[in-house]
């Protein structure tokens, strides 16, 4: 939690065209928000999984407060909402706060 | 399975207001314990919106805020807080054993505190649109409905409160109760009332959640009458209560026929020595952050206190001499 360096990227409205949906690699974006509590639980949790997955999967970050319009875009409307993207479409979307163990296992067949 | 070779004082098993003030108290006493927060650390106050009767904070507090402040408080005297889900334990004998994952952590008291978790309404529609429509984050998902018509379901202080909060965004708040009289309290539920942009269908039971992928609307019906009716709600917000999250120690340490952990008298004790619960766990009575941090500071007392009265009888070879340290 106190931990300062990220291994997520901050994505925004404006880059996430190239950040995610030209990325090469799998990446997994965490659609958040400062006043939510359960976003609050799951961020090192991600922390964590961007650091082990290093390469072979990239965990992007959007504000939705900042960045209301990718939000609509993929009719979220809950946070956090995660959704996997490959190869510029998304492929799995996982909605609530869970641990590293359950959030691997909704990824594994994807990457 | 590997095994930490310490046997710690106390492990703590929870992380809201209970689980923390014990945390906190256990800390300041040199037990050094060992918290597992979960996953979903913080508690059923990280989904929660302004706490206005936690003393101490004449403006209120948010949830998160003021879980944030306790977890810190914690940290500060030394507390070893560990978000992790524990996955089993064992509670009988003088060393209890706690497993999270493939590591098994050893304690001779435990304090359990892992609280409630939130209710569903078990209708059709409503596991499928969940994060599309169906929501138990009123702070949370709240901002994605300005201007729109969404529903409360429930009739307790949560219900009470996340109708309020929800008007900041919404065009209108419909707070469907199943009966007529309200469990929530009278400030909550004068101020919901006051409020223009709530209406109130009472009596009102929901059958399903219609929608795809989208909420769309709700199948109601009247609980008197058994008149069926349909509301275009594109929101729908589910308070109707927690259940005590005591399946971990099911069958281990004694239960009422509701699930709560059974504790002995005026203390924190339960049915197996060495073994304490606190908070929402316990109490199906008074359930606010104050109770529950009340009771977590009991149990952290009354875990100090069976530490010191059966530290000789519990000494063997698995311990590191903890006890001479204090």
């Amino acid at each position: 939690m106190t931990e300062k360096t990220s291994a997520t990227v901050a994505v925004t409205d404006d880059s996430f065209s190239d950040d995610v949906l030209s990325s090469s690699t799998p990446v997994l974006v965490d659609f958040w928000a400062t006043w939510c509590g359960p976003c609050k639980m799951v961020a090192p949790v991600l922390e964590e999984i961007a650091n082990d997955k290093a390469g072979s999967l990239k965990v992007a970050k959007i504000d939705v407060d900042a960045n209301p319009a990718t939000a609509r875009d993929f009719q979220v409307v809950s946070i956090p909402t995660m959704i996997l993207f490959k190869d510029g479409a998304p492929v799995k979307r996982i909605v609530g706060a869970k641990g590293k163990a359950a959030l691997l296992r909704e990824l594994a067949d994807v990457v | 399975m590997s095994s930490s070779s310490s046997v710690h004082d106390v492990i703590i098993i929870g992380s809201g207001p209970a689980g923390y003030t014990a945390a906190v108290y256990a800390a300041r006493a040199q037990l050094r314990p060992l918290v597992f927060e979960g996953t979903q650390f913080g508690g059923a106050l990280m989904t929660t919106t302004e706490v206005e009767n936690y003393p101490g904070f004449r403006e209120g507090i948010t949830g998160p805020e003021l879980m944030d402040e306790m977890r810190e408080q914690a940290l500060r005297f030394g507390a070893d807080l560990r978000m992790e889900d524990v996955d089993a334990v064992s509670l009988e004998g003088p060393v209890k054993s706690v497993t999270v994952g493939d590591e098994t952590y050893q304690a001779r008291a435990v304090i359990l505190a892992m609280g409630a978790q939130a209710r569903h309404l078990g209708v059709p529609g409503e596991d499928a649109l969940i994060g599309m429509g169906v929501s138990t984050c009123a702070t949370c998902d709240g901002f994605f409905f300005r201007d729109q018509d969404i529903a409360v379901v429930g009739g307790g202080d949560s219900a009470m409160e996340e109708a309020t909060f929800l008007t900041r965004f919404a065009r209108s708040v419909t707070l469907i109760h199943r009966r007529e009289e309200f469990r929530a309290s009278k400030i909550m539920l004068e101020r919901a009332r006051e409020n223009e942009k709530i209406r109130f269908l009472t009596n009102t039971q929901v059958t399903s959640i219609e929608g795809d992928p989208k909420v769309t609307g709700v199948r109601l019906r009247n609980a008197v009458t058994g008149e069926e009716s349909e509301l275009a709600v594109t929101g729908v917000f589910v308070a109707i209560g927690h259940d005590p999250r005591s399946e971990l120690v099911r069958g281990q340490v004694d239960l009422d026929s509701e699930g709560y952990v059974l504790t002995k008298g005026r203390t924190t004790s339960t049915s197996v020595d060495g073994v304490f619960a606190a908070g929402d766990l316990v109490d199906h009575t008074y359930r606010q952050a104050i109770t529950a941090a009340g009771t977590g500071c009991s149990a952290s007392i009354d875990a100090e206190r069976w530490l010191a009265e059966n530290a000789s009888a519990t000494t063997d070879d698995n311990t590191d001499l903890i006890g001479a340290q204090r």
